[in-house]
């Protein structure tokens, strides 16, 4: 038997691929990571074991730990218009083109009608310290001001769907229709929920998705849950 | 790949005498792979876990609201009523009485209400775990058992569950409660404001149980 030869040099792997590999995927996630919007507010939604997703078009309605409410709508053109009808309806807020693009390239915002135009215009700083002290959207029955973004958010979808060409049995279908969200703390009182549903429910909207996080379910009959609408 | 070829002349040597580098260079790619893996890992994990999640709740018009109570048979009709706390549920079976209608305690652990709701659901249950088997074994559409999931949890001896909130109660049990109803397949539900009796009836049973 020859004696076997032991190699001088550290064996080489040749790692390649494998970085090739890894780097395709980081470019992959990096690209399709959809970076969310900095959000004013902070609300733990609760946990259920739920597995819908939350639809693409939807508007949102965030309600904080204090009750403050917040809205948003999702889509670039259907913001533009919605603020269209809310400059309509309010004849006394004056915005400038700056402002409105700042409004389409938005998030969730909480702030009265009368505050916005200067929080549009707010830099970071500004903005961060108006976040703090609002008290939110208005949703007392005086001055429902959340009951008007509703309303004009759906014109304003309606006015997206309208330049796509959806005719209206399209919008039937669940792809295509505006969903409405409801984000609430989990620590929030019910009551301050309610006013928002009930404002929804006021403009005759009655189904909801409660945002919820994922929790694993420990019930013998786990199989049961698992159907999705 | 991994390697980079001297180019033939090399660098000159301290006298300009040239030094023909036999081999090659290798660069150390460990920290670079590291860097990499990191990231992926970082952005798979946020890619996943800031998927937001829902629960579809449908409340009623407010005209149905009147009626809700006629259409409802007495034996199948069970209450929850939840109260400030966060890990006590209250529920009676039936209508509710002032006088007679002793309230259960209970919680939304395991054995709890969700034990209560599977034994009141039993049948539908049943039902849909035989509709759910004919369903994976491919024997109808999606549609179609979506339909015939409708109608058995519809139907009119299914049991029908209204969840009763007061003002101070916390979101999370609400969403609770309906997860639980959800998990338990009860479809026929509200979400009401409790009455004043029973708000009454509540403090008084925590008062008894020394709560």
């Amino acid at each position: 038997m020859p004696k076997i030869k032991i190699p001088k040099n550290a064996p080489s792997l040749d790692m390649t691929p494998m970085v090739d590999l890894a780097f395709l995927l980081v470019t992959f996630f990096m690209l399709t990571a959809k970076f969310r919007n900095m959000e004013p507010v902070e609300a733990e939604p609760p946990s259920a074991t739920s597995e819908i997703q939350l639809p693409e078009k939807v508007m949102l309605v965030t309600v904080d730990k204090e009750g403050r409410v917040f809205f948003d709508i999702s889509g670039k053109k259907i913001r533009e218009y919605t603020l269209d009808h809310i400059r309509q309806r309010y004849p006394s807020m004056q915005l400038t083109q700056t402002q409105i693009d700042n409004f389409i390239n938005m998030g969730t915002f909480g702030q009265s009608i009368a505050n916005l135009p200067r929080y549009l215009s707010a830099d970071n700083d500004v903005k961060e310290q108006m976040d703090k002290q609002t008290k939110g959207i208005p949703v007392d029955s005086l001055d429902n001001q959340l009951s008007a973004w509703i309303l004009d958010g759906y014109q304003g979808f309606l006015d997206d769907a309208n330049e796509l060409g959806l005719t209206e049995d399209d919008l039937k279908d669940k792809k295509n229709g505006l969903s409405y969200a409801i984000k609430a703390d989990a620590e929030t009182e019910y009551a301050k929920v309610k006013k928002v549903v009930d404002t929804f429910r006021d403009n005759r909207i009655y189904q909801f998705n409660m945002v919820t996080n994922l929790k694993g379910t420990d019930a013998p009959d786990a199989k049961v849950n698992g159907d999705q609408q | 790949m991994a390697e980079i070829v001297e180019g033939g002349g090399g660098g000159g040597g301290k006298h300009g005498k040239k030094t023909a580098k036999k081999g090659s260079a290798r660069i150390d790619m460990t920290p670079m792979v590291d860097l990499a893996f990191l990231l992926l890992t970082f952005f798979v994990l946020a890619a996943t876990l800031s998927k937001p999640k829902a629960m579809e709740i449908i409340y009623p018009k407010e005209a149905e609201k009147k009626d809700e109570k006629t259409l409802l048979n007495k034996d199948l009709a069970t209450t929850i009523l939840l109260g400030e706390k966060e890990d006590e549920v209250y529920y009676y079976k039936g209508f509710f009485k002032p006088d007679s209608t002793v309230l259960e305690l209970t919680n939304f652990s395991k054995d709890g209400i969700r034990k209560m709701l599977l034994e009141r659901n039993r049948t539908i249950i049943a039902a849909v775990n035989d509709l759910k088997t004919k369903f994976n074994n491919k024997e109808m559409s999606k549609e179609e058992y979506q339909e015939k999931f409708g109608e058995i949890t519809g139907s009119d001896d299914a049991p029908f569950v209204i969840v009763k909130t007061i003002p101070t109660t916390k979101y999370k049990n609400v969403i609770n409660a309906v997860d639980e109803l959800e998990i338990c397949n009860v479809r026929k539900r509200a979400i009401q404001d409790m009455a004043e009796s029973e708000a009454i009836a509540v403090r008084q049973r925590t008062a008894e149980l020394g709560l």
